[in-house]
């Protein structure tokens, strides 16, 4: 039997300071499935959307950072959680949007999940692995530990979903913000993801999705004196990418450049952790 | 006046059953050996009957933990591992209430210690080392298990202690054969019923209760590869003789008479809840508790005048009242430790102190106590009360407070409390303790690593540390 | 030993014993200097400690009568008319028309242009007309406009003057400036009959920030005569707080240890359940003891709280929670 019953379609907006906003700038721009036919109208981010995030990311800094490593270890975790529980969501948008086989869709929600909780642990952990005692050779008390640099930007990967968790997590599990710009061929996913951080403890403004023109909106990051930190991870072009780690050295943003030939789906290393955060060693003197 | 009315917390959210068996190969099975009956210190109800394990019940545990060992667990990913254990950490949140109610009923502890201190940091413990489960390449100790673990914890924090013991050896790949304390087994047998709602693997956790006979069964079985055990300094020394030559690798949470230092710079007002959190904190059961204050001379009076006012609003009584600060002393037993102790305090000649409260009439109770005028010669000063008792003594100069503090077979833990940075690190660098808090007391954290100087014990349980005691150290 | 509120009234600032430390900005710097330092996250444990006490049942009833009788009923708006002033004191009298059983709150507290009106209104009901005067909440004018100021406000009929210390003053190290300033206040407070009105001295804690300066502000006030030291104005964030008022109390505590002396505390803005309200009175319960627990010697500045105590009030009678729409919104 024919069903008469048409679909209720969801408006893909971008995710600001926790809010779901359309673009200022009034634009959208079509996103097509694999086969070419119409899935929806994504937000095109204007400059200002990525100045507006830059704001909501700066705002959520202190209050994330000034969190403590085992709350933030919970809240990823807890984005696992309900990742998890949306899985088949997750699954037929990948399947959709990337063309992907059924068991392919269901390795990159697994993956997803599993690198969320990798990441979760290594909250708490971070500095026992990469902070030390100095032995300096006087009467001094002397401690190095990692801190995150601040409001972190990112070109996002290829991958929607894994690609997508893959840099961001590193990023927020140490305590840094970020600003996100979602996959320009596939950003239909981030935003999805998007409304499982908000609805896992996840403070507004941590993490800001835009989607849109990468060329566009980045090169707008890659020079806005607030941002501490640029990963190029996903931009595909490497023009670009020269001129934007160009307007990073404006006020020295620490940079990770473009990473074309990642396999998301092996266990990462540390450095998408530590390439964001600062070194900070404290002296103190000993003695009555 | 505002006298608080009892606010006691509802005992209905605990099912007590009357008798409980063994936890075994993920199963609740009988014990051959003589049942015993676990009381509830405050009121000296029984509340239930529980299976004394004899050798040979010892002996099916540690065969289903080899078992679980070699056919799952050490197969395991760590990642897969890690989500049996952040499972068990989110069950214990969801459960929180009960483990914390049964943890009072059981240990005589007040509600608000187990409610705000034990089970959140029960949970904390699973979360913490669920994380390395699948890091342990990063934890500077290799990442090859030792097999199985044979472990003994005391009475005073039940569910904290096995936490400190379970979660570690379970994140490094190693499966587990627990016994809780005679007179506190409930909550590891809720502990067990948590394992099978996260469908934890058959034998991966096997609790077998009793007393030391059980104990000497499991760290004495031949087929056990590592022995974990917090508790009296005796039991220990016992233990490391019995380990001697076999290749069991061993860590002992021993005993302590911690120096709690009171500069004459000290924030007084911290200083003074810094005192009574380090003696008065669960009923002083705690190894690492401040029993010797040792206060500079020029402080002193004013020290002491503010301890016994504070001393005065201490709340004894029910344990589930949550206005309750002191619970009840762990049993008969210890209850008669401290009286025999504190006697010998007096006729010893230190002067002694009691806040004035009023004692419920059944249970077991002592109030909390302070003694004055105590030297380093004293038996009150030397050896562990393990209970609310408090030794002073006075110093004049930093290294007059080293000395005496340093003067005792123990080295557990000391505190230090003066506003002056470089005098406490100086004073950290000089104590012979695993921990020093410096203008705290008493405070734990399952990133931060724990364990004695001395005949306090060695190895360390908490952080990366934690690790080293359940990995071979390197990778095969 | 307890000096009851009249011997308080009367004694003279310092009483003499701290002569010497008030002789000089040096001796008075070393002297608050000198002073044990306060541990924050150990004062802020203990707060958190004690906010965990369960007070219920009879406890919770005699709690909140007395959290009633302790409200100093402010408004304290650039929109405050007269008519308003009159409606808040017609409700400090009788907070609950509905329930003669409800007793009348402490206070009402306004700004001096407004104490005549109070005053009227509230006749001999006992409930004391505090005002806020000394150029607040800023402090910001010159001393004799301050003392005009207060004058002002105690011939219009204030039974209290709640003053704020020039916080610039006490920030710069300008101690005996402000001790000067507490001890000319108070002398204005003082009528030609020999009666006074009682003073109580604001911090601005929120504006202070540290618990060491907290104290010694507390020390500095009570030599200087205040009878209440007092958070905060209510017009900056953060306003009061449990770990500030723990340290002003342990002060007033340790002061009637060296001199006899009580002084009251005041914890203002930011209170607005019965549940805080209950937290402070177990913080002074389990802190001063007993003695300080009545009108004389705690108080607390409040609007929203009043309606709120009144709800649970309510509740405990009727077993039933009550709504906003009971309860009269002046």
């Amino acid at each position: 039997m024919a069903s008469t019953r048409i679909d209720v379609r969801k408006t893909y907006k971008l995710y600001i300071g926790g809010q779901f906003p359309r673009s200022e700038s009034g634009r959208s721009y079509v996103v097509n499935d694999a086969k070419g036919r119409l899935l929806a109208n994504a937000a095109q981010a204007s400059r200002k959307d990525a100045r507006d995030a830059v704001v909501a990311a700066r705002a959520a800094f202190g209050g994330w950072s000034g969190r403590t490593a085992y709350n933030r270890a919970q809240v990823v975790y807890r984005i696992a959680e309900v990742l998890e529980g949306r899985r088949e969501q997750f699954e037929a948008e990948l399947r959709a949007a990337e063309g992907v086989s059924p068991g392919r869709a269901r390795a990159y929600v697994d993956a997803a999940v599993d690198r969320l909780v990798w990441y979760a642990g290594w909250a708490d952990k971070i500095a026992q692995v990469v902070g030390n005692a100095n032995p300096v050779a006087g009467p001094y008390f002397n401690l190095s530990t990692p801190e995150p640099s601040g409001v972190i930007a990112v070109v996002a990967p290829r991958g929607p979903l894994l690609g997508l968790v893959s840099v961001v997590a590193p990023l927020i599990v140490t305590g840094n913000t970020v600003v996100v710009i979602a996959s320009e061929q596939h950003p239909l996913t981030a935003i999805t993801l998007g409304e499982v951080m908000a609805t896992s403890d996840l403070p507004g403004g941590v993490v800001n999705v835009l989607t849109g023109s990468v060329a566009e909106i980045a090169p707008w990051l890659a020079s806005h004196m607030d941002v501490n930190g640029i990963d190029l991870t996903g931009v595909a072009d490497p023009a670009l990418a020269a001129q934007l780690e160009v307007s990073a050295a404006d006020n020295l943003k620490r940079v990770r450049r473009p990473a074309p030939d990642t396999d998301w789906l092996a266990e990462p290393d540390l450095d998408r952790m530590t390439r964001f955060m600062e070194t900070k060693t404290v002296w103190h003197p000993i003695g009555v | 006046m505002f006298e608080y009315a009892p606010a006691p917390e509802s005992r209905a959210i605990v099912d007590i059953k009357p008798s409980y068996g063994l936890f075994i190969d993920g199963e609740f099975v009988d014990g051959s050996g003589t049942a015993f009956k676990t009381v509830n210190p405050a009121n000296e109800e029984v509340l239930a009957e529980v299976a004394e394990a004899s050798d040979a019940d010892v002996d099916a545990a540690v065969r289903a933990a080899r078992r679980a060992y070699t056919r799952v667990w050490s197969r395991m990913s760590g990642a897969e591992r890690a989500k049996y254990l952040y499972r068990i950490a989110r069950i214990i949140q969801e459960r929180g209430r009960e483990l914390a109610v049964l943890e009072s009923i059981d240990n005589g502890k007040p509600i608000r210690e187990s409610r705000d201190v034990d089970v959140p940091s029960l949970a904390a413990h699973f979360f913490y080392y669920a994380g390395w489960a699948d890091k342990l390449k990063y934890s500077g100790y290799g990442s090859t298990p030792l097999g199985v673990a044979g472990q003994v914890i005391p009475w005073n924090f039940p569910l904290m202690m096995l936490a400190w013991k379970i979660a570690p050896a379970l994140a490094c790949g190693n499966t587990v054969v627990l016994k809780p304390a005679e007179t506190t087994p409930l909550t590891a047998l809720l502990f067990a019923e948590i394992c099978q709602q996260a469908d934890l693997p058959p034998g991966v956790v096997n609790i077998v209760t009793g007393a030391g006979d059980t104990g000497r069964a499991l760290v004495s079985h031949p087929d056990v590869d590592k022995v974990a055990f917090t508790g009296s300094t005796e039991v220990g020394k016992a233990i490391a003789r019995a380990v001697a030559g076999t290749d069991k690798k061993v860590t002992l949470e021993l005993g302590g008479k911690a120096a709690n230092i009171v500069f004459e710079d000290a924030p007084i007002d911290q200083a003074v809840e810094g005192i009574v959190n380090g003696i008065f904190f669960n009923q002083g059961h705690v190894c690492c508790a401040g029993s010797r204050l040792l206060v500079q001379e020029s402080v002193a009076d004013e020290v002491m005048a503010r301890l016994k006012r504070r001393m005065a609003t201490l709340r004894v009584g029910d344990p589930l009242d949550k206005n309750t600060d002191v619970g009840a002393i762990n049993s008969a037993e210890q209850l008669a430790k401290i009286r025999e102790l504190s006697e010998v305090g007096e006729s010893e000649g230190a002067e002694r102190w009691s806040a004035p409260c009023e004692l419920p009439a059944h249970g077991y109770w002592f109030a909390p106590t302070v003694f004055t005028g105590v030297t380093q010669a004293h038996r009150i000063a030397r050896e562990e009360i393990f209970g609310p008792v408090l030794s002073v003594l006075t110093f004049r100069t930093p290294s007059e407070a080293v000395e005496k503090a340093n003067n005792t077979p123990f080295g557990l833990s000391a505190g230090v409390w003066t506003d002056k940075g470089s005098l406490i690190l100086s004073m950290a660098n000089h104590l012979r303790a695993g921990v020093v808090w410096a203008n705290t007391f008493n405070k734990f954290d399952p990133t931060s690593p724990f364990g004695g100087y001395k005949e306090s014990g060695y190895g360390r349980e908490g952080g990366r540390h934690g690790l080293e005691a359940y990995l071979k150290g390197e990778d095969s | 030993m307890t000096p009851t509120a009249s011997s308080t009234e009367s004694s003279a600032p310092t009483s003499g014993v701290f002569d010497d430390v008030v002789r000089s900005d040096s001796s008075l710097r070393r002297f608050l200097h000198g002073l044990p330092g306060v541990d924050q996250v150990g004062a802020e444990a203990r707060a958190a400690g004690l906010a965990t006490r369960s007070v219920k049942t009879t406890s919770k009833a005699y709690a909140i009568d007395l959290a009633i009788r302790m409200v100093d009923l402010t408004t304290l708006e650039g929109q405050d008319t007269h008519g308003k002033v009159r409606a808040l004191a017609a409700k400090a009298m009788r907070p609950d028309p509905a329930d003669p059983t409800c007793p009348a709150t402490a206070a009402v507290c306004v700004y001096p242009d407004m104490v005549a009106t109070a005053r009227q209104t509230l006749g001999d009901s006992g409930v004391h007309v505090a005002a806020v005067a000394t150029a607040f909440p800023s402090g910001r004018a010159a001393m004799d406009i301050k003392l005009a100021d207060t004058r002002d406000a105690v011939e219009a009929g204030a039974d209290e003057i709640d003053m704020v210390i020039d916080r610039g003053a006490f920030l710069s190290g300008r101690y005996l400036d402000v001790y000067e300033e507490i001890a000319q206040v108070r002398e204005a407070c003082n009528r030609p009959d020999g009666t006074g009105a009682h003073l109580k001295v604001i911090f601005e804690t929120g504006e202070l920030q540290t618990y060491d300066n907290v104290r010694r502000a507390s020390w500095l006030a009570m030599m200087a005569g205040a009878h209440f030291i007092k958070t905060s104005t209510g017009k900056v964030q953060p306003a009061a707080t449990l770990p500030v008022t723990l340290v002003m109390l342990e002060a007033v505590r340790d002061f009637r240890d060296q001199t006899g002396q009580m002084v009251g505390v005041k914890p203002a803005g930011g209170i607005r359940t019965t549940k805080d309200a209950i937290k402070y009175l177990v913080m002074v319960n389990e802190t001063c003891g007993a003695d300080w627990l009545t009108p004389d010697w705690f108080r607390f500045g409040a609007s929203t709280l009043l309606n709120d105590l009144l709800m649970q009030r309510t509740k405990m009678t009727t077993g039933r929670y009550s709504g906003p729409d009971y309860f009269t919104l002046d």
